[in-house]
């Protein structure tokens, strides 16, 4: 096990920069996910970590050891980075039994055929697959290939688990499940883990902290619940939960990171991101409002009219519009009608620079 | 991730190093010093023969033979008959491809394996067995007491007889090319245009033809550029009537004059070439205008009912299916049974002596068919072992010199087995540095087929090595195996059946090859092929047929072990089996 420190990544495909000057430092046994849209270089970045890719710029370095740096002319190929990965594909070899599969890297490794079935019974236990030893990855399912890739790694004991999109090839109904037995994995093993994901509850249901990605830059890393409490930016505000991000003007900055900003007629009360709070301008403020922030009552001062009503199992969710063009999710315990009046009353928010990281 | 993947299909000459990975960057130039050898070296040698009198640069052969009005009627003969051949390719294949593709006529499987074996019949055994079945010599017809009369003429010794056996013997081409492209019709685009009103003759015109147009252009054109450079079929059939094309001129030159004619014939190969080439880019012209990518759910894209109609159709292609190849065997199996040529077959006087004869009596059968064996699966080993490498440095590490390889691969198998032959002949005759001469001995051969049946062997490997995902070999790496190890653990036997698919196919198509060792062979050294055309060059036309039965016979047994092991394999590994 070892922390992963990355300082000032780049990695060019041709003119396009699939990673740009990205720096992550990851603690011995953490669970990141790296997060965001397709094309965003997530994966690059976990290619780049198993030395799959090497970068243009930048270090990597793996419990103090440096294994890229291009500067430096140093590049350790992934076959010497004891570095386990999932991936998507589960990418077992079809020609080998289970067992063999799991065994593969202490094959490798050249230890005795004793100490490998050993480990292979081992690892085979640990994810509940003692039984299949013997069959060929073609007999198993989904889920049970993906487990098997899972316990190759295990045997190798590596310094960091990889995961590249692990669940993608699953149905729902197993993706929960898999969450679960990746976080068992993680609690038995102490692994530190770095898992690639474009699915925000994923991310959320597992990770320690979640890293951000857009356009090759991490927008924000932080744990699953800052993140949608507290979004740096647009990109995050957007991408992480459900919600708006509303322009205001008119904000007023009190203590203990509280403020007041004017929504219509109304004056809310929300926290205030502390570098809009200390900055010169608030000219560019959004509000960024949750659906569970926002409660439908007849008397609030703010109106707005519904467009839109969808059942979702135990409560409504309408969209509401305010204003001209500006529209709000939130939660209603009665269906409304199309076209209603409503009154929304605001009970917390986050209001943050809506211009943040778009220059960068 | 998908960008990043997309970027590197459209940008894979600029990553310089896309993995790091130096050892495979060895391995690279280990590769491409003997792909260049083999494949590029004779073609570059034939060209600056062309254009060297005496050994200064000089446009001399060009005028002798530009000027000479022998090669312009060769020429002319040529396009004639690969053009008309082509024709009747495009209509036999057509056909055959739609009613197989889109209809719901019985014994799919075993109308395509029937169907390809004209193609995998080495053409002078076409022409052969085609010979026997027509013509007052006929033992097929004398039997049944159906020959014309003796002297009147042989109705295949013209310029037609030579487009028809051309036609059928490339009509798979067109089936197959054209089958692939129907299997990727989707079947949402017949559905959106039958919604829409579309029917009968309207969906064909107007959606299933413009939509196939890609595959029928090139199967055209691959039709068309083979059929040029035929050798066996306008060997058998033209110099008996004094009919020339471009191969058979060469061959007859350098027969006739040895290699003092080199010039020249450098000269005409660089036509042959010329026009092929010329086959090729019209095809690519034509091509890079119909960028149909076809999206959607490939499935069958239409079950055409033919209802009463069914028997009908069924009974047409079996017909012609028996007409172009079971009667013409037919023929050529009546002849090797006949006592003497020219003698009436009855049940009393058929004899297997020809076949006794040529198995075990005449040493010159027995050696031919040694060293066809050795030839080609000395080939069929020697290009499995080179494209395994090969092939997983082009596929995994593209880069512009492996691209460059992509192309170059093909020159030799595209070019006229002739032009190639002699590119040979001009390159190895000796040796430069070494001072060794390889004419005269049976490496010439190998040499030569190793750069014509290169691309046979690559093709297949490839084709597994890009379906393969990479994430395979990626996780072996994470495990701590290295390429050597990565290569034997993995991908070795993952790319195992397809590296085996392709050695059969160099076997089957080196074991009965004749354009090539026609030029090549010396005595002693005789390929099959050889052997056949110049046994019934000598008017020994039974133990011709007899040697010919039996490389069929051969034939149809491995193309039946591809068939057994078509399903163990990767799609696309048996060429008839898309």
């Amino acid at each position: 096990m070892a922390d992963i420190n990355l300082s000032r990544i780049t990695k060019c495909f041709g003119d396009y920069r699939a990673v740009n000057q990205v720096s992550l430092d990851i603690a011995d046994g953490e669970f990141v996910a790296l997060l965001g849209p397709s094309g965003c270089g997530k994966t690059t970045l976990l290619r780049l970590l198993a030395g799959f890719e090497e970068p243009d710029h930048g270090q990597i370095s793996l419990g103090g050891q440096i294994m890229a740096s291009p500067e430096n002319n140093i590049m350790v190929s992934p076959e010497d980075r004891n570095l386990g990965i999932v991936f998507q594909s589960y990418a077992l070899w079809p020609h080998m039994t289970v067992a063999r599969n799991v065994g593969y890297p202490l094959e490798v490794r050249g230890l005795s055929r004793a100490d490998q079935d050993r480990k292979i019974a081992e690892a085979l236990d640990i994810v509940a697959l003692g039984p299949y030893a013997d069959r060929s990855p073609s007999e198993l399912s989904g889920g049970q290939r993906q487990r098997v890739a899972l316990a190759r790694c295990l045997v190798m004991e590596p310094r960091a688990v990889l995961l590249d999109e692990p669940l993608a090839n699953l149905d729902v109904h197993l993706r929960e499940t898999m969450q679960q037995a990746f976080l068992d994995f993680h609690r038995r093993t102490g692994a530190t883990m770095i898992y690639v994901t474009h699915d925000q509850a994923e991310a959320m249901a597992m990770a320690d902290r979640i890293a951000v990605m857009d356009k090759g830059h991490i927008r924000q890393m932080a744990a699953p619940e800052t993140l949608y409490r507290e979004p740096a930016d647009l990109m995050v505000a957007g991408f992480v939960g459900a919600g708006a991000v509303l322009p205001v003007q008119g904000v007023t900055v009190g203590s203990n990171g509280n403020c007041s900003v004017q929504l219509g007629q109304s004056s809310i009360k929300a926290r205030i991101c502390p570098k809009l709070a200390d900055g010169l301008t608030t000219a560019n403020a959004g509000l960024c409002l949750r659906p569970e922030d926002v409660w439908v009552t007849d008397d609030a001062p703010l109106r707005g009219q519904v467009d839109d009503c969808v059942y979702l199992g135990g409560r409504f969710r309408l969209s509401v519009r305010i204003g001209a063009d500006q529209t709000l999710p939130v939660y209603a315990n009665r269906r409304a009608r199309i076209g209603d009046q409503v009154g929304l009353q605001v009970n917390d928010g986050w209001v943050f620079d809506r211009m943040s990281g778009e220059a960068a | 991730m998908q960008a990043t993947g997309r970027l590197r299909g459209v940008l894979p000459g600029i990553i310089a190093k896309p993995n790091g990975n130096r050892s495979s960057d060895r391995l690279l130039i280990w590769l491409v010093v003997p792909v260049f050898i083999i494949s590029i070296l004779p073609i570059l040698r034939l060209g600056f023969e062309g254009v060297m009198v005496g050994g200064v640069p000089s446009f001399d052969y060009f005028h002798d033979v530009l000027g000479n009005s022998s090669t312009w009627r060769a020429t002319a003969n040529s396009l004639y008959t690969a053009g008309l051949g082509t024709i009747i390719s495009l209509l036999i294949g057509g056909a055959f491809a739609f009613l197989v593709a889109l209809t719901d006529i019985r014994a799919k499987a075993a109308l395509v394996f029937c169907f390809m074996i004209p193609m995998m019949i080495p053409p002078q055994i076409t022409a052969l067995s085609w010979v026997q079945l027509t013509g007052p010599s006929s033992a097929l017809l004398n039997a049944i007491g159906m020959a014309p009369p003796l002297g009147s003429p042989q109705p295949l010794y013209s310029a037609e007889g030579i487009a028809l056996l051309l036609g059928i013997q490339h009509a798979s081409i067109v089936f197959l090319t054209l089958r692939a492209n129907l299997r990727m019709l989707p079947r949402e685009q017949i559905e959106a245009a039958r919604l829409a009103g579309a029917r009968g003759g309207r969906l064909w015109w107007q959606i299933i033809l413009p939509l196939t147009s890609p595959g029928l252009i090139a199967g055209t054109a691959m039709a068309f550029v083979t059929a040029l450079g035929n050798f066996g079929i306008p060997a058998m059939l033209g110099i008996p009537a004094g009919y020339q094309t471009l191969p058979t001129l060469i061959y007859q030159k350098l027969a006739g004059f040895g290699p003092s004619v080199l010039g020249e014939v450098s000269v005409l190969a660089m036509l042959i070439g010329a026009i092929a080439i010329c086959g090729v880019a019209l095809h690519h012209r034509l091509l890079s205008k119909r960028d149909y990518r076809l999206m959607g759910m490939v499935g069958r894209p239409l079950d055409v009912k033919l209802g009463a109609r069914r028997g009908l159709v069924e009974t047409a292609l079996w017909t012609v299916l028996v007409a172009i190849l079971v009667i013409p065997l037919l023929a050529l199996f009546t002849t090797a049974l006949v006592p003497a040529f020219g003698v009436k077959l009855t049940f009393a006087n058929a004899t297997f002596e020809a076949f006794h004869e040529v198995m075990f009596v005449q040493p010159s059968t027995i050696r031919a068919f040694q060293n066809s064996f050795v030839l080609s699966v000395g080939a069929a080993v020697t290009l499995v072992l080179m494209c395994l490498p090969l092939a997983y440095v082009m596929v995994r590490r593209p880069s512009n010199l492996t691209k460059l390889i992509n192309l170059l691969v093909e020159v030799p198998y595209a070019l006229p087995g002739v032009v190639l032959a002699i590119a040979c002949i001009l390159l190895f005759i000796r040796i430069p540095l070494i001072d060794v001469s390889l004419y005269g001995t049976l490496a010439i051969i190998f040499v030569a087929y190793l750069a014509r049946f290169l691309v046979i062997a690559l093709r297949p490997v490839m084709n597994s090595f890009t379906q393969l995902d990479p994430a395979l070999e990626e996780a072996a790496q994470a495990c701590g195996a290295g390429l050597s190890r990565r290569l034997r653990d993995i991908l070795l036997p993952l790319a195992a059946p397809s590296a085996a698919a392709g050695a059969l196919l160099v076997f089957l198509t080196a074991f009965n090859e004749l354009t090539v060792s026609a030029l090549l062979w010396s005595a002693g050294n005789e390929t099959l092929g050889v052997l056949i055309f110049n046994l019934d060059d000598s008017g020994d036309t039974v133990l011709a047929s007899a040697v010919a039965v039996l490389v069929v016979l051969v034939v149809i047994a491995l193309m039946s072990c591809f068939q057994l092991a078509a399903r163990r394999l990767p799609k696309g590994v048996v060429p008839w089996q898309t």
